[in-house]
């Protein structure tokens, strides 16, 4: 208890910035849920492979920390850029490899759950042999500094060196604490604008609503479909930079956890509902620092699924209970 | 003819909901579909806007083949639905409803204005709920914000499916007589009614559908006269 008090802004904040990361990537299993009905259970891999993308741009670019500043904001742009571009790119191939047939069918969502964790499993097990497929495409050598260590933690330099900004509480706040609560406030804030101003974006909510309707409009539901995977999987992409610039390290697998934390928090906030994906976001990043402070960080994760059992058990429409359709403007 | 209906046959899995049916609606009249529950009115209706496959026969638009055409081509085609029980979209206002119907049309900003105070002439309530959620609106006001977000995209041809369904006498009085106005501003309907003493009336042609097939036809008025369609459909007494 006396620890949790001691240290309650330093765990508070990381809270946030953990939470910030689970909020963007569940922006992705919100839109596609709010959508399809259907739990796309690869999105983990979208955001691993976008936190690759992140990662190799630093590497070929070769940015020592404590480059100029000007280098600094470039090169993170540009992983930032990669990211997205990767994740969106793999969120579109999963729709179209994965989804789309099934989709068209009219398959049972159990059906379209199972091609998901399929293509889940191969995802990750490509990223993890990739050493495998770099010689096979007599590349081994030449791609050796982003292939090599394949099943091995892969680390990233973050080229923005963490300093402290403020101190409150004992606790010194950092620039990257900063940038990544508020890089993801804002990107949650211009999404909610998306699908409320935008064309895409109300043929989004109407085929959420009704898509025989939204049809009726002249809503083509394929391309929001599409449309919908390609923002989750942009929204991941980011979720992986930020991810990188706090803890520094990705891995083949490390989606699998990361996604059931991030599918946790959508269920939290309500799935389907764009605002909920965030708050739920929070409330698990807080829950999760908060309860292993109290009964040690060896608990984190029992505490996080624990909250998704009691959530499911006591409030199945999450914290703010309405549907991405529902959502009012 | 402005839609040509030719041999349709369409099937939920291996039940014929509709089985062979041909029927035509000229420009500018009113055409109505009665029939029991069940009949395939719905169905039929879902068909022309794309929304179920066909399994044989053929549908053309202005002389075009559209039957295999994908529903949200059809929007801008000038084919437009008020589907059966509404299907307002209920998280979204009376007015974005509404924006949603003109949703398939490039120059929809430069004819907003003009298009939403025609729908509010016809439906003065409409402009009175204007900003409230469509799902909170009575079941009277719901049918009026589908009829009228079917108008929004400018449609050629309007299909209404049962617009009279689960509404208080006086309501039904007043939505026939919004679909005689919306047909007198030069809009051809094509109206499915289990309300046939109402559409009859209205009518120019008529189509009795019985378990699929269509088993009569003739003017609205002809059929309102005729005795066994007195029995069957319309209680004995118009
Ligand atoms: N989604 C569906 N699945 C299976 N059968 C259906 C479906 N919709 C309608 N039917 C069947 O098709 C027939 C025609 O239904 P419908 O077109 O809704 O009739 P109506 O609108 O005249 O009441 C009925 O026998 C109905 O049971
Ligand atoms: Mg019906």
């Amino acid at each position: 208890m006396s620890f949790l008090i001691d240290n309650f802004v330093e765990l508070t904040v990381t809270g946030l910035v953990l939470g910030a990361v689970y909020g963007l990537v569940a922006l992705g299993y919100t839109l596609v849920y709010g959508v399809l009905q259907l739990i796309n259970f690869a999105h983990s891999e979208v955001w691993m492979f976008g936190s690759f993308a992140a990662v190799w741009v630093t590497v070929a670019l070769g940015v020592a920390p404590g480059s100029a500043l000007p280098i600094v904001i470039g090169v993170l742009l540009l992983a930032l850029l990669a990211a997205m571009t990767v994740s969106g790119g793999v969120a579109l191939l999963l729709e179209r490899v994965a989804y789309r047939r099934l989709i068209r069918l009219d398959a049972p969502k159990l059906v379209a759950l199972i091609s998901a964790i399929g293509a889940s499993f191969a995802l990750a097990e490509l990223m993890g042999l990739r050493d495998r497929v770099a010689g096979w495409l007599g590349l081994r050598d030449t791609l050796d500094p982003y292939v090599r260590s394949a099943r091995d933690n892969t680390r990233f330099r973050n080229p923005l060196e963490t300093e402290g900004v403020f101190s409150v509480g004992g606790y010194t706040v950092t620039n990257v604490d900063i940038i990544i609560i508020v890089s993801a406030i804002l990107m949650m804030v211009a999404l909610d604008q998306f699908i409320r101003r935008t064309r895409t974006g109300r043929g989004i909510r109407a085929v959420a609503q009704d898509s025989e309707a939204a049809a009726l409009m002249g809503v083509n539901r394929n391309r929001v479909i599409r449309a919908t995977f390609l923002v989750g999987g942009i929204m991941a992409g980011a979720a992986a930079l930020l991810y990188l610039m706090r803890f520094g390290v990705t891995r083949w697998n490390a989606g699998f956890l990361l996604g059931v934390k991030a599918f946790t928090a959508a269920v939290l906030g309500g799935i389907g509902n764009v605002r909920g994906a965030l708050l739920g976001g929070f409330v698990l990043g807080l829950a999760e620092n908060y309860g292993s402070a109290l009964i040690g960080s060896e608990w984190r994760d029992v505490v996080a699924f624990l909250l998704l059992v009691v959530i499911l058990l006591f409030r199945p429409t999450g914290l703010l209970g309405e549907s991405l359709g529902r959502a009012r403007a | 003819m402005l839609l040509e209906v030719e041999g349709l046959c369409v099937n939920y899995g291996r039940i014929e909901a509709i089985r062979d049916i041909t029927f035509s609606v000229e420009q500018g009249s009113v055409v109505t579909l009665i029939g029991a529950n069940g009949a395939g009115k719905t169905t039929t209706l879902k068909t022309l806007s794309g929304l179920r496959k066909v399994r044989a026969g053929s549908v053309r638009f202005q002389g075009r083949d559209v039957t295999h055409m994908a529903s949200h081509e059809r929007v801008p085609l000038g084919i437009s639905q008020s589907p059966e029980g509404r299907r307002i979209f209920p998280g979204m206002s009376v007015v974005e409803n509404l924006d949603m119907g003109a949703y398939a049309r490039a120059d929809r900003a430069k004819t907003r204005s003009a298009d939403l105070e025609r729908v509010f002439g016809l439906f003065p309530r409409l402009l009175e709920r204007r900003d409230q959620a469509a799902g909170t609106m009575s079941g009277g006001e719901q049918q009026m914000l589908a009829i009228g977000r079917a108008l929004m995209s400018h449609p050629t041809l309007l299909l209404l499916d049962e617009p009279s369904m689960g509404l208080a006498p006086k309501l039904i009085q007043q939505i026939f007589s919004i679909i005689k106005e919306i047909r007198e501003q030069g809009t051809t309907i094509l109206l499915v009614e289990q309300n046939a003493a109402q559409a009859l009336k209205i009518a120019d042609s008529a189509y009795i559908l019985e378990t699929g097939e269509i088993v009569r036809t003739g003017t609205g008025r002809e059929l309102a006269a005729d005795d066994s369609v007195r029995a069957a459909y319309l209680g004995g007494d118009v």
